[in-house]
């Protein structure tokens, strides 16, 4: 907050206070110095079998110049464009733009992912992303009926996704059940689960559901872990079976009946499966996406939105608070579940390494970062996090302060999300009739 | 005589050793303005937030004759009392902020709505019966926006409407859930004279066009005694005197509870306004 504060009076009209902006830059370049000299003033090497300490001055004093100058660059430009837009609520002309076009760009995108196997660019690679985008792209639409419709915090959404894993790989192992029976199982299951979630946490809000919800993820982890009998534990689950296109399998050669390039005649590839994967999971993203999209209209999405923004109010228009939430839990966790599900018979493996913390914390920053509410907002928000990582490759070790720096990027741009405007579920009077709100 | 809606009996409400309420019993009836009157802390928010299920009283008996005819308040759940007919406002406006006008008084009508859409299951695939629930509870919210001079900030945000626009608001969207009794705590909080005497016009109109009681917890005394049938006066959380507003502004009981004692030397300044008003009236 102490540079906005060089924003003064005297400076907004353009001036520029040089002697406040030296203080304040002298104040970061502390800060940093003090951070860097351990932090970069000191290497560990290894000499000869032994550890030795080389010791890196240059660093320090360049990394401090640096903070200095930069510290002084921001100060400037802010006196020069004036005071920053009030991080308010507002959504920029951009996000209202996008939001209420949203059907338009939502049409687009569903095209381009749907043409995007025949491009030249579909080669094995790009689809493969595509379908962890798009996995990520379900979770996100998921989660988000429980964080930006219903307004509640939670950070162990992951623990859906591996209920909706495991039920389908055991499904599988122990009765046999392909990955169609096994999906509505899945689904099922994972709305249970959100339930017996939902129960102990109806009375909490805000941090302390967080750190309910944080522990209900471990939970579910650890017991899938030391639960060795059934789920084989750290070993995980292997030899899931993929999905079939209506019975046909993605094999060379099958046993019992024939393959899915047998029945179209043409040429077996190993490019088929992956298609097919990312085909199926579009689809599942889709429905995703037409339920959340839908159920915003109904009264229990209004109710869901009411329910966030006032809890006492809702009780006292007769609206019960217990099921309302308990609908949020269990249909957010279905679609966990769905996606859980398909990330099995995707991988073909799963172990309890897949659903850690870092997973839901994920998931939740792609909602967080596409705007709370906003459908497409969370779709950009996945592309970002899971393209950036991956295009971010050839920089290994850098890639992760790549990362950390678009978060940042847009923490202080878009402080509320990519995509944070909300178009209302019903209307009175057309665009542009009716008075105009203040802005 | 009309028929009472609402009897109160001996309700009395305890937080540990603090008596908020203390054997109150009143009634409220039907097409009647009952109000409840009474210096600050005298327990008038504590009676409706008993009625309204969000304490559950320490003693007595709340009988309502509501849609489904007699039922009583203190055993039901707070959030099936209004299904029953009883809709309130708060002291505080507790409105849907990031919701626009219309959607706030479309969320008042969730459970008929919930019914029509099959609960959700029938709606998802565009069913038509809800869409004409739908439809229908659109239709009712804009005859309330009507009514409220909101029509044209139907789709404004309801944190963006002004203050005065706020309190109307929430009287609309109480009244979307149908109510036979409507509860208002302190409408006219921060309103000016001339917000207030439109509210009091509003309000007896509410009575006497859509033909239901309304129990009204207020401080602006010139409005109390203008539009009250019924007046219950409360000192800590005692019931000190009833009647009309006539008698209630001639009452040496009620007097005294307003004033304090002979001794107390200088009066809070809102308690001189009240007391203005009270001798004052219209």
């Amino acid at each position: 907050m102490s540079t906005v504060a060089t924003v003064g009076p005297r400076t907004a009209a353009g001036g520029f206070d040089l002697v406040r902006a030296l203080k304040e830059a002298g104040l970061a370049a502390f800060v940093a110095f003090v951070l860097f000299v351990p932090l970069m003033g000191f290497q560990l090497v290894g000499q000869e079998g032994r550890l030795g300490l080389v010791y890196r001055p240059h660093w320090v004093v360049v990394g401090t110049v640096t903070v200095f100058l930069g510290h002084l660059a921001v100060s400037f430009l802010r006196a020069v464009r004036g005071p920053a837009r009030r991080a308010r609520g507002e959504a920029g002309p951009f996000a209202r733009f996008f939001t209420v076009h949203a059907r338009w760009f939502g049409v687009a995108a569903a095209l381009v992912a749907f043409l995007l196997p025949f491009t030249p660019f579909g080669n094995r690679y790009v689809v493969d992303v595509a379908t962890t985008v798009l996995i990520y792209v379900m979770l996100g639409w998921g989660l988000n009926i429980v964080v930006g419709l219903a307004g509640l915090l939670d950070l162990g959404y992951v623990a859906f996704y591996a209920v909706g894993a495991y039920s389908y790989a055991l499904f599988a192992q122990w009765f046999g059940l392909g990955f169609w029976e096994a999906l509505p199982i899945a689904g099922v299951l994972a709305a249970l689960a959100g339930i017996l979630l939902g129960f102990p946490v109806l009375r909490l809000r805000g941090d302390y559901l967080a750190i309910v919800t944080l522990g209900f993820g471990e939970i579910i982890r650890i017991v899938l872990l030391n639960w060795y009998d059934v789920t084989n534990g750290p070993d995980g689950i292997s030899g899931i079976p993929r999905p079939t296109f209506f019975g046909l399998e993605f094999k060379r050669y099958s046993a019992e009946g024939t393959t899915f390039h047998q029945f179209f005649g043409i040429e077996y590839s190993s490019l088929h499966r992956v298609v097919f994967l990312y085909y199926l999971i579009l689809i599942l993203a889709l429905i995703t996406n037409w339920f959340v999209l839908r159920i915003r209209r109904l009264p229990i999405g209004r109710a869901w939105e009411a329910l966030r923004e006032d809890e006492i109010a809702c009780k006292a228009l007769g609206i019960n608070p217990t099921n309302t939430k308990l609908t949020a839990f269990a249909l957010g966790a279905m679609f966990g579940g769905f996606a859980g599900s398909f990330f099995a018979t995707r991988q073909g493996f799963i172990s309890p390494e897949s659903f850690t913390f870092i997973e839901s914390a994920t998931i939740l920053a792609i909602v967080v970062l596409g705007g709370m509410g906003s459908q497409i907002g969370v779709a950009l928000a996945a592309l970002v996090i899971v393209v950036l990582p991956e295009l971010g490759r050839e920089f290994e070790q850098f890639r992760m302060l790549l990362f950390g720096a678009a978060m940042v990027g847009i923490m202080v741009w878009r402080p509320r999300g990519l995509l944070a405007f909300r178009e209302p579920t019903v209307r009175l009077h057309g665009r542009g009739e009716g008075e105009e709100a203040p802005r | 005589m009309t028929a009472p809606l609402l009897e109160v009996e001996h309700l009395t409400m305890r937080f540990g050793g603090l008596v908020a309420v203390d054997d109150l019993s009143f009634t409220a009836h039907d097409l009647r303005i009952t109000a409840i009157i009474g210096p600050n802390g005298a327990g008038k928010t504590t009676v409706f937030n008993c009625l309204t299920g969000f304490y559950r009283p320490t003693v007595g008996r709340l009988v309502f004759h509501g849609r489904f005819g007699p039922v009583l308040l203190e055993r039901e759940d707070g959030y099936r009392i209004p299904r029953h007919g009883i809709a309130r406002t708060f002291q505080n406006i507790r409105l849907f902020a990031n919701m626009t006008a219309l959607e706030n008084l479309v969320v008042a009508q969730h459970n008929r709505l919930m019914r029509a859409s099959g609960y959700t299951v029938l709606g998802l695939f565009g069913w038509k019966g809800y869409r004409t629930a739908e439809r229908e509870a659109v239709d009712r919210a804009r005859y309330w926006l009507d009514r409220m001079g909101l029509l044209a900030r139907a789709d404004w945000d309801a944190g963006a409407l002004p203050y005065g626009d706020q309190r109307k608001l929430e009287i609309a969207r109480a009244m979307c859930t149908e109510p036979r009794l409507l509860c208002l705590d302190e409408p006219a909080a921060g309103l000016n004279p001339r917000e207030t005497a439109e509210l009091a016009e509003l309000l007896v109109e509410i009575r006497d066009r859509e033909r239901i009681g309304i129990l009204l917890i207020e401080h602006d005394m010139s409005m109390v005694m203008r539009i009250s049938d019924h007046i219950v006066v409360l000192d800590y959380g005692r019931k000190i005197a009833e009647g009309t507003p006539e008698r209630i502004r001639t009452d040496p009981v009620v007097i005294k509870a307003y004033l304090g004692e002979a001794e107390d030397e200088a009066l809070p300044e809102e308690v001189a306004q009240d007391l203005a008003r009270l001798g004052g009236g219209d």
